[in-house]
């Protein structure tokens, strides 16, 4: 497989903020490719580098074989992509803009782009002033996803979608997958394991891992409460579960999500009443595994040290 | 009110520098005025040669008002300075109210606000107080500076408190505005335009002559600073009115405020087409949607402003022919040449400078498209950078030549049908407002370069127009040297109509323009963009 995207020891900086600090990004052609950060972590700035917006100041990038900054006309016509902030014009309608943007483009998949606006169930004759956010993220989706594009380059597509409209914007993603290279920017981990083929994960302008959703199972964890029929028993010596917690028949716990099988097990085996259970979040994630490699007192951001 | 005290020191200290610029500019031109027409026009007799002119001449009635009173320096200064001065205080209260208001809700930042512990009335009081005290700040500057200055206490104060309170009537009228429009860009063009038909309705009501219609001018804020007739009886029984408006104006504004949901506007915005017609679908489609608002209300605009100036023409003809004292001072105001293309002259120059205005806000365009993260989707698309700045640089070059034509089109219709000849004089109106458009494009090319380069001082080409404006305005008399009046573009065109036109400062300043636009275009290819 041929490489749609390859970044390697970018730098960018903005007066003393360091936001990006040798990053490396390889997304495959024909994959759906996570690009996992918490807030301030620079999957932004990346994303603008590689669309020629930004000139790094050190590193190289090559986006479908080109150069972003030099080749931006000739790439740009292959590429479709979709801001973390979208903000449209307010006097013109959705419609117009999807139009505009698709035909800025080369063209509109027509089909498709009266399929979409009723999938995301979208008015395309509202102003764009008068759309909330969920809104105008739909109408720059819209844009990109009916465009007959290689690569689809989306910055936090969902953060203003409700669950209902989030599953429609997977479901759309899935269609495509094979056809498109899809690269997409979340700091929301479960987002990313629901859609993506392969996953990077970036902390302060570095990427830290980076492979399947398979080879970083290790890092992630569940945590689990359930109310049960009786006493809770085996669980304490299984191995990869944490903070386990007993309180006459109800329990607390977390397990490390390839050992998930064998806990619940145990807990069917003391019958369940209620189950919850919780995906863990990005920030846990990093709290537990990067701790010890981040500076101290950095949660958010990529400030230099 | 909750709220309201800590968002006046937000936008106290957001807008120190801002604040401070408008203050201290205002209050300094007035005050060097003043001691300057103090220097020139020392005697009272050179006073009274003035009064005996300039008072009775419709050309200064309609561009600057009746001087009521020469015998004093104050009364010169009310009449050279006041209308001008004070509708620049118009305009920065206008536009602090918007700033605070409709801007803050169109980016979402109010909508921050508006969900912290605040009253829903306090931000649009806070941009009141705001306004209120800055025009009033000004205004008392300016009368404790005349009298510092030595003129009498009273008519400084009534002047110092016109100032204010066309500055209060028109933070009233950006409330109002505020409300009106989704958009801020609307909501100061709302209130520009109530600005622009004030000064319109007092120049007509100045210059209407006996029998003419001249209760026009009692229907104008920047009327009754004339009616206040600072330093010629001191009329301040006047201010009762701006202050009246003032306080309907604000109340209609807290009215609609309650009325309103945040972010909207009072009228609910319609349905549009769910689809792009043909036209959109290009980066010059797109500017033209973006520019053509701008462009056909300046057209129009200028269109009126030259009939205004083109109807007085004639009677300057008739009543100034045996007049030498007052071509001295027409003279002074940047001509030469038989009076009433003197006259005609200087009026061009004051529309090439409202073109100015234009020409920033559609070369600007490009920088709020950039701000409103609204350019990186068009970038991120094969349009080039290169053709996202040359489908606005276009409109802004072409509509330079536009605007400008409209205005000496109707100067010319309406000064040919007096004269009986609207054939010749369109032609030469026309040709003499287009003799300005190189000198406009300087202005075009300054504000390009600052974009390119300093994208956050961009709007610092506002403060360069307010320095054409008054080297051109003030610039003869306040007797500056020469080097200082030929930083500005416009002082190297020639007096048309009257003088001749010769071709070289023409082509040169068309060089100049270009090369600030080529270097405009070449840095922007450098840069970050967002
Ligand atoms: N134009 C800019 N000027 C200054 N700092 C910036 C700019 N853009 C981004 N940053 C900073 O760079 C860092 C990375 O930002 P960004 O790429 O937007 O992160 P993400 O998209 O992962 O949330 C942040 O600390 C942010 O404040
Ligand atoms: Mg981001």
């Amino acid at each position: 497989m041929t490489a749609a995207i390859s970044v390697s020891g970018l730098v960018k900086t903005f007066g003393p903020t360091r936001a990006l600090d040798g990053l490396d990004l390889a997304v495959r052609e024909g994959e759906v490719h996570g690009f996992l950060g918490p807030n301030g972590s620079g999957k932004s700035t990346t994303i603008r580098v590689l669309l020629g917006l930004l000139r790094a100041d050190a590193g190289s990038a090559s986006l479908l074989g080109g150069d972003p900054w030099r080749d931006t006309a000739e790439l740009h016509r292959r590429l479709a992509y979709v801001p973390g902030d979208v903000s449209l014009w307010p006097n013109l309608t959705g419609g117009e803009v999807i139009d505009l943007l698709g035909r800025l483009r080369g063209g509109l998949n027509e089909k498709r782009r009266a399929e979409l606006l009723e999938r995301f169930e979208l008015d395309p004759r509202k102003k764009g002033r008068t759309y909330s956010k969920g809104n105008r993220q739909k109408v720059a989706l819209v844009a990109a996803l009916a465009s007959d594009v290689e690569l689809l380059i989306l910055d936090e597509p969902t953060s203003g979608l409700d669950p209902l409209m989030e599953a429609v914007f997977q479901e759309a993603v899935n269609e495509l997958r094979g056809e498109r290279t899809v690269l997409l920017s979340s700091h929301i981990l479960a987002e990313v394991e629901a859609l993506c083929d392969r996953v990077s994960i970036i902390r302060n302008g570095r990427t830290v891992e980076t492979g399947t959703l398979a080879d970083l199972r290790h890092l992630t964890r569940t945590s689990v409460s359930a109310e049960l029929v009786g006493a809770p028993s085996g669980l304490a010596g299984l191995p990869g579960v944490h903070d386990l917690a007993v309180e006459g028949n109800r329990v607390r716990f977390e397990v490390d999500t390839d050992h998930l099988d064998t806990a619940l097990r145990a807990l069917v085996g003391s019958g369940v009443r209620a189950l919850t259970s919780q995906p863990p979040t990005l920030e846990e994630l990093f709290l537990r595994h990067y701790e010890d490699e981040l500076p101290a007192g950095a949660t958010e951001g990529a400030m230099s040290s | 009110m909750t709220g309201l005290g800590s968002l006046v020191r937000l936008a106290l200290r957001r807008d120190r520098l801002l604040l401070a610029v408008w203050v201290v500019g205002l209050v300094g031109i007035t005050l060097s005025t003043a001691s300057t027409v103090g220097e020139l026009y020392g005697s009272p007799e050179s006073r009274q040669q003035l009064g005996a002119t300039a008072g009775s001449n419709p050309a200064f009635l309609a561009m600057l008002g009746p001087l009521h009173d020469a015998s004093t320096t104050g009364g010169v200064l009310a009449w050279r300075w006041g209308v001008f001065g004070a509708l620049l205080v118009g305009l920065m209260c206008m536009f602090l109210v918007t700033r605070h208001t409709r801007a803050e809700e169109e980016t979402g930042r109010l909508e921050l606000i508006g969900s912290a512990v605040v009253a829903r009335h306090a931000p649009l009081a806070a941009a009141v107080v705001v306004a209120l005290s800055a025009s009033t700040v000004i205004g008392l500057l300016v009368a404790l500076g005349l009298t510092g200055l030595g003129e009498s206490a009273s008519g400084s104060f009534a002047l110092g408190l016109a100032f204010a309170s066309v500055g209060w009537v028109f933070t009233g009228v950006g409330a109002v505005g505020a409300q009106l429009s989704e958009s801020a860009r609307t909501a100061n063009s709302i209130s520009g335009a109530v600005l622009g038909v004030a000064y319109l309705l007092r120049a007509v009501g100045d210059a209407a002559g006996d029998e003419g219609p001249t209760w026009l001018t009692w229907l104008s804020p920047l009327g009754w600073l004339e009616q206040t007739r600072a330093f010629a009886g001191d009329r301040f029984w006047v201010l009762l009115l701006p202050v009246a408006l003032f306080a309907v104006l604000v109340v209609a504004a807290s009215v609609l405020v309650a009325k309103r949901d945040l972010g909207g506007g009072l009228v609910p915005t319609r349905l549009g087409p769910a689809r792009a017609p043909r036209s959109l679908g290009s980066a010059f489609g797109l500017a033209w949607r973006l520019q053509r608002g701008m462009l056909i209300g300046w057209t129009l605009s200028l269109f009126v402003l030259g009939a205004v100036y083109g109807s007085v023409a004639r009677g300057v003809e008739q009543m100034l022919e045996a007049n030498p004292a007052l071509q001295k001072i027409i003279a002074q105001m940047g001509g030469a040449g038989a009076i009433v293309d003197v006259y005609l002259a200087s009026i061009v120059g004051i529309i090439a400078l409202f073109s100015a205005i234009y020409v920033v806000q559609s070369t600007l365009r490009l920088r709020t498209e950039e701000t409103e993260f609204r350019a990186e989707p068009v970038l991120a698309t094969p349009v080039s950078r290169f053709a996202w700045v040359g489908s606005h640089v276009l409109f802004a070059t072409v509509g330079t030549a536009v605007v400008l034509a409209a205005a000496g089109l109707g100067a010319g219709l309406v000064h040919g049908v007096r004269v009986g000849d609207v054939g010749g004089q369109v032609a030469r109106l026309v040709g003499a407002a287009l003799t300005h458009v190189p000198a406009v494009w300087v202005v075009a090319g300054l504000a390009l370069a600052l974009f390119a380069l300093v994208p956050k001082l961009a709007s610092a080409s506002w403060a360069v127009i307010v320095v054409f404006l008054v080297l051109g305005q003030l610039g003869p008399l306040l007797q500056l040297d020469q080097w200082a009046m030929d930083l500005s573009p416009f002082t190297h065109i020639p007096k048309v109509p009257g003088a001749d036109v010769t071709a070289a400062p023409l082509l040169w300043l068309t060089l100049v323009a270009a090369a600030l636009t080529a270097l405009g275009f070449a840095a922007f290819r450098r840069r970050d963009v967002g």
